[in-house]
């Protein structure tokens, strides 16, 4: 487990490409837990605190997640060539299985069990997205500051149905100017 | 399918992913909004079936972007709303790695963070309450919704079985 200077280890693009395929093909509902144990446990490539630290990045940055770790690990190891095969490997397959299931919801996204079965599982996904707010609320700070731009967010996108561009660029300047006053 | 202008959509989302600091569902409402609302070129209905669909493919959440671009216009389509999530993971991903390392532990990061996280909170709470409304018609619909809420915060289950779940009461006709 022990490693140091695993900076100065290099990945063969191929290997890159097999790993982030792994990844991407396990991971249902959130690809983290997978990356983790490819990257760190199974490759050796991360230490616990260098794959930490790259997902706090990756967390910083726009864009999914996963996908941001995918680019640094790549480039990381192999350069250009590695974030690309890396990405490929990440992105691909689940564009094919999307694009499957594209064809067949054109065949039969109109069948009435079929469409039954869809509002069911979408249900679950509302859910799911009203979980992942307690959660993510959980770690807020107990002042109301945070709680005020969070509330004027939601009222802007999902009340008034802004443009999130507008939102954005009336809320972050104020929220960065609120967070860099405050003591930390 | 006049209204669809491929070009234009690949822009309105390049720009919203360089917004989607918090991932894929802080610019879920915005893309509803656009599709739905703005261009008309999916019925809610059919924009929450996708959504949903793309949640049961391995990968991340984001891929429903990519379905949604096969519905309208094939390959195009995928290609249209697929390279926009790529661009800023490949340039600003980078580019932010390598200050990184040049000056490690940088305080504004971690002030962006905090002051954009309940930004982000209020964003997946719009991306919420927008399909819910979408798609729960009846008790039934929220109660799903409910015992879902209640079985994540409390269990470690895979979404996969909970999808399951809700496939099978709706095929019972409980929505």
């Amino acid at each position: 487990m022990e490693q140091t200077k695993s900076s100065k280890l290099r990945v063969n693009p191929s290997a890159l490409f097999l790993s982030f395929s792994r990844i991407s093909l396990s991971s249902f509902g959130g690809a983290i837990f997978w990356a983790r144990r490819e990257l760190v446990e199974r490759r050796g490539w991360l230490t616990d605190r260098e794959f930490v630290e790259i997902f706090t990045l990756g967390q910083l940055l726009p864009g999914p997640n996963v996908l941001n770790v995918t680019v640094i690990v790549g480039h990381r190891f192999a350069g250009w060539t590695g974030a690309a095969a890396g990405v490929a490997g990440f992105l691909g397959w689940p564009v094919l299985v999307v694009v499957g299931m594209g064809v067949l919801y054109q065949h039969y996204g109109a069948l009435p069990h079929v469409r039954q079965a869809l509002a069911g599982m979408s249900s679950v996904a509302a859910g799911l997205l009203f979980a992942t707010v307690v959660k993510l609320a959980m770690v807020l700070p107990r002042n109301w500051r945070p709680w005020l731009f969070g509330a004027l967010a939601f009222a802007g996108v999902g009340i008034m149905r802004w443009p999130l561009l507008w939102v954005m660029c009336a809320l972050a300047p104020g929220a960065i100017f609120v967070a860099w006053k405050e003591r930390e | 399918m006049e209204r669809l202008n491929l070009v234009e959509m690949f822009l309105h989302f390049l720009v919203l992913w360089f917004l989607a600091i918090g991932g894929p569902s802080a610019i879920f409402p915005d893309i509803h909004r656009y599709l739905v609302e703005s261009r008309q070129l999916l019925t809610n209905a059919e924009f929450v079936e996708l959504y949903t669909l793309a949640q049961v493919a391995p990968g991340p959440n984001a891929m429903y972007v990519t379905l949604i671009g096969w519905h309208l216009a094939g390959w195009k389509g995928v290609i249209a709303t697929t390279i926009p999530l790529l661009i800023p993971a490949t340039t600003l991903t980078l580019l932010v790695g390598h200050l990184n390392e040049r000056y490690p532990g940088a305080r504004f990061g971690r002030v962006v963070r905090r002051a954009l996280t309940p930004i982000t909170i209020g964003l997946v709470l719009a991306s919420a309450t927008i399909l819910m409304r979408a798609v729960n018609h009846n008790w039934g619909g929220y109660l799903i919704t409910l015992l879902t809420v209640i079985v994540v915060l409390r269990k470690s289950w895979s979404p996969l079985w909970l999808f399951a779940a809700g496939a099978l009461a709706g095929v019972a006709g409980l929505i």
